[in-house]
This record gives C-alpha cells, structure tokens and sequence, in this order.
C-alpha cells in the first residue's frame, strides 16, 4: 500500500460498561491502524481484559459502537467477526484434540475454505513454532507450546485484527523472546492490540501504548515519545576524590546535586545544556579522577508510575 | 458450520475414555436385557400359543426393551449434556466460538445435533439386535419402526432439556444434576398422578413416549416431542445472548 495514511481497521468509540452497580469501563476510545501494534497496559483490574472482550464480540457494551474493517460489530457480527483473531487471557484449547485437528477446527470456524486450510496450517505451524508437536494431543504439551497453539488459533485465519490478552503470560524467557518477535513480525502485516503489565513488553513490541486506569485509558502516545514523558536531564557521576556538594552546585546550569554515596552524585540540569561536558572538563582540571558518569534515563516502570501516580493525584483532588 | 461444531463435538466424545466405556456396558446392558426378554418369551411360547389372539415376539421382547432404553437414556443424557456448554465456560473455550463469525444459532444447533448422533449411534444397536429376529420368525415392522421414532423424538428431547441446563452452570456436575433432577421429576409426576387424566402425565416426555412403545404414532404425541425440543433449545440461544450481556 503506498498511500500516506494507513487504513483503520478497528475503531472503538465511547465504550461504556457496567457490571451490576460497579462501572467498570468508562467511556473508552481506541482507533487502531494497519501495521501497529498497541499496548494496553494498566494494573491488575483497570479493564483491560474486560476491554479487549468487548472489542472481539465476547461482551457487548452497554453503550459505545465498535467498527472491524468497517462493520458494526453489533449490527454485522458475522462479517466483522471474520477479521478479527483473539487469544484470550486463558487460551480456548480443546485439550482433547491434537494440535493439527484443534487447528483445522479453528481455521474453519472463522470461514477458511477447507481446500486453502492444508496451506494456512503448514505456515501457521511453521510461525508459531509447531511444526515438532502437530500430532500431539493438547493437554499433553506444555504451558508455553499451548500458549503458541493459542497464538496459532488466533493468527490461522489471517485476520485484519488480531487481539492478544497477556500473550507471553507464564513462559520461559527465550520463549518469551520468540513469541515478542512473532508478534513484531504480525503487527508489520496486521493490525496487533495486546494487553500486557509488563512494561519491557510494551518497550520492546509496541508501537503505540494506552494505559488504562480504573476503566479510563488516561494516557495515550507512541511508545518512544512515552519515555520521554516527564524525562529529566541530569548525570550519575562517581569521583575518587570529591569536591564537597556546594562545589558542585556551583557549576553554571546545575540545577540540584543529590549525594548517593560520599563519591558519587545524582546532579540535574536543564535541558539541552552543555553541562556534560563542563563537568568532564572540570573533573579533570581539579583532579576530582572521574570514575563514572551516565546520564540519567527515565525507565518506562518510572513512567508508567508517575502517570498513573499523577492521575490518582488528580482524581483525587477532584473528589 | 452446524456440522463442523457437530464434528467436532463428536471428536471430542470419541477422543475420551469414558465415552467408549459407557458404550461398551450400555451395549452389554442392552443385549443382556434382550436375551432375558427372549428367554422369557420362549418360555411363556407354549401357554400364549393358546391364546386367541396372542402377543407376538415384538410386542413381548422389542417394546419392554425399547421401554428400558427409554428409562436408561433418562439417567444417561445428563451425563454427555453436561459438558456441552458447562465445560466450555469452565475451560474457557467458549471465547473461541462466541468471538468466531458465526451465531448463537449454529453454536447451539451444531452441539445438539452432534450429540444427538452419537447418541442415536449407541440405540441403534437396538433395532439391529431385533431384527436378528427375523431369522427365525417374522416382525412387526410397524411396531419396531414407531419405537425408533418414539426413541430419536425423546432422546432429542432429553438432549434440548441437557443442554439448557449445562448453559446455566459452569461446573458440569452440577448441569448433570440439574437434569438429572428435572427429568426424574417429569418421570415421577407421571407416575405419581393416580388419575388416568391427570394433567401431570401430559408433561412427562417418558408419558408421550408411552404411546410410540405401544405402536400408535399420535400426531399429538409428535407435536409435544417438537416443541419440547425447540423450546429449550430456543432458551439455550437466549442463555447464550446473556452470556454477553450479562458477562
């Protein structure tokens, strides 16, 4: 495709929902497009399973409209249904069945010709990693290939709109690590939305974050630009011999020196100064004999914390 | 799509254990209870050979038969309807049909009519075994074929009724005794009623059976048996709506 804006293949407006008295999901907004892979994150019990439901047709919402490739997911839910592929938290796998049958099965139930099943099989196995255990029995196989087998039920049919709720959820790192780049290599054909908590999964697959909070998406942007929220400039220097604090402060541009240890100093500047580089220079003139220094990188856990901190904050000050 | 998840279901059912263990001593039940039906009769030959107008082979032997698989199904439906949507909610399965392109419909008519096979597989063996009869004497054709009708209708029914109750639960023992209760009662509000009119027969599916085991096909009788059927089925598709609305 070589025009500019990619197509949205899956749109979400004003999704409300309730269960009993208790509002779980408030007025949530998503738009996602071809090629992009969005996060949702948020901690245990913000919404974003309940969320990732209601967008696959499991749950209706009590209010909102949820467009797939263009059809209403509650007037058209055959057609829309058709593009979309979904891995709950908890994968749908018949334990009884081998993961060959399993899979015909579920290539089927989402309307692949049963002439072009045989080719949608041998790729989806060969992606996902299958190709050794295609004639065992579910329930035989471990957490991390029935999590792959999940993951291959929701991909066989290639759909437009793939949902994934917590994919890498209790696997073994390197597994961890194949199926990040499985999804990487799908979100460059599909569209991809995965919820997850763990921050380096959005680090490291997404394109896009929504934080989620209390049934509010709170925070929206693309995954770079997020770490740079709230992003300070600022250095950890280690000295053999150092100054006393009043020293360092008196550098021009320093804004704060925070003493760690007796040799070593969290200092902060301004933004875009040289003071990097004033502090080599003075270092080596005193003869403070540098040890250390690293600048100062905001880790998305320290994000995600200040975000959803600030938002707590404020929602409680309206109260 | 009906027939896939029908299919389906079935593989399933063949893939368990229990399934052929279950078949393997309905089938010893049933063709010991026949050979018991066939020596009494052979004893009894002489005495109704007197008779003016005396019972045949199929009246004697095939309707207590039939009869008894009637009353066996009872106990044994609950057993393979529980697990048709109790297990699928409890392994969390039912995420895969509910977010595939097709409707509660299909869902609910594919798992019935899966069932319903594999349980007409197991009775068929009913008719086979009588019709070994008609090697040394002739049958009444009329009879055995309303039995089997009577047989298919009531299963069906049992099934319908199965299936409602596995979609009100999650635990599947609990949907095998729910209608195991419900139908017993049904059975017990029938035998309990002394009046020969009393409006409690006419709910019971085994009462409305009572009429295909005697050999008379009533259009009444057939009526009940559908719209039995099509009822809890009817209300399995809306348990299944609530399921998304209701979460």
């Amino acid at each position: 495709m070589s025009n500019a804006t990619p197509e949205i293949t899956l749109s979400a407006r004003n999704l409300s929902r309730r269960f009993g008295s208790r509002q779980v999901i408030h007025d949530v907004t998503l738009e996602l497009k071809r090629g992009e892979v969005l996060g949702l994150l948020g901690h245990n019990g913000a919404g974003k399973s309940t969320t990732l439901q209601m967008l696959t047709g499991c749950l209706l919402p009590d209010s909102g409209e949820i467009d797939i490739c263009g059809f209403d997911l509650r007037k058209q839910p055959t057609l829309a249904k058709a593009h979309l592929g979904y891995l709950p938290e908890t994968p749908p796998l018949y334990r009884e069945l081998c993961v060959h049958d399993y899979l015909t099965f579920a290539a089927r139930l989402r309307g692949v010709q049963s002439t072009v099943v045989p080719d949608a099989l041998t790729q989806t196995l060969q992606r996902c990693g299958l190709d050794s255990v295609r004639q065992k029995i579910i329930s035989t196989l471990s957490k991390g290939y029935q999590q792959r087998v999940g993951i291959a039920q929701a991909i066989i049919h290639n759909p437009a709109v793939i949902v994934l709720d917590e994919p890498t959820v209790g696997l073994d790192p390197t597994q961890i690590r194949d199926i990040r780049t499985l999804i990487r290599e799908l979100g460059n054909a599909h569209s991809v939305i995965l919820s997850t908590h763990l921050l380096n999964e959005v680090e490291s697959v997404c394109d896009r974050v929504e934080i989620m909070q209390h049934g509010r998406l709170i925070y929206g942007d693309s995954s770079v630009r997020m770490q740079h929220y709230g992003h300070v400039s600022g250095f950890i220097i280690s000295l053999r011999h150092p100054p006393a604090l009043s020293e360092l402060e008196a550098i021009p541009g320093v804004s704060r020196v925070e003493q760690l240890s007796p040799g070593q100093f969290r200092v902060f500047h301004a933004q875009d100064d040289n003071t990097g580089s004033l502090l080599l220079s003075m270092a080596a003139q005193q003869g403070w004999q540098l040890e250390q220094l690293t600048p100062l990188h905001a880790t998305l856990e320290d994000v995600f914390v200040k975000i959803t901190g600030e938002e707590t904050a404020r929602t409680g000050a309206l109260k | 799509m009906i027939r896939l998840i029908a299919m389906r279901e079935l593989r399933s059912l063949y893939a368990m254990p229990s399934t052929w263990f279950v078949l393997a001593v309905l089938q010893f039940i049933f063709a010991w209870f026949f050979l018991a039906r066939l020596e009494a009769f052979l004893e009894i030959q002489p005495q109704l050979a007197q008779l003016a107008n005396p019972p045949g082979v199929t009246l004697t032997v095939a309707a207590p038969l039939f009869y008894t698989a009637a009353l066996l199904l009872m106990m044994l439906v609950p057993m393979f309807t529980m697990r048709l949507i109790a297990e699928e909610r409890r392994n969390q399965t039912l995420a895969l049909l509910l977010s595939a392109p097709l409707s509660g419909r299909h869902i609910v008519l594919g798992k019935f009519f899966g069932l319903l096979s594999f349980l007409l597989m197991l009775i068929a063996s009913l008719p086979l075994m009588l019709y070994t009869l008609a090697l040394g004497t002739s049958l009444d054709h009329g009879l055995l074929l309303a039995n089997c009708i009577g047989l298919l209708l009531l299963t069906a029914s049992y099934v319908a009724l199965g299936m409602y109750i596995s979609a009100l639960t999650t635990q599947p023992i609990i949907a095998a005794i729910g209608a195991l209760a419900v139908l017993v009662g049904l059975w017990l509000a029938d035998i309990g009623a002394a009046a020969a009119d009393s409006p409690w027969h006419l709910l019971s599916p085994l009462h409305h059976f009572q009429n295909f085991n005697a050999g008379l096909l009533d259009s009444a009788d057939v009526a009940y048996f559908v719209l039995f059927t099509t009822f809890f089925l009817l209300l399995t598709m809306k348990r299944l709506h609530n399921n998304r609305v209701y979460g």
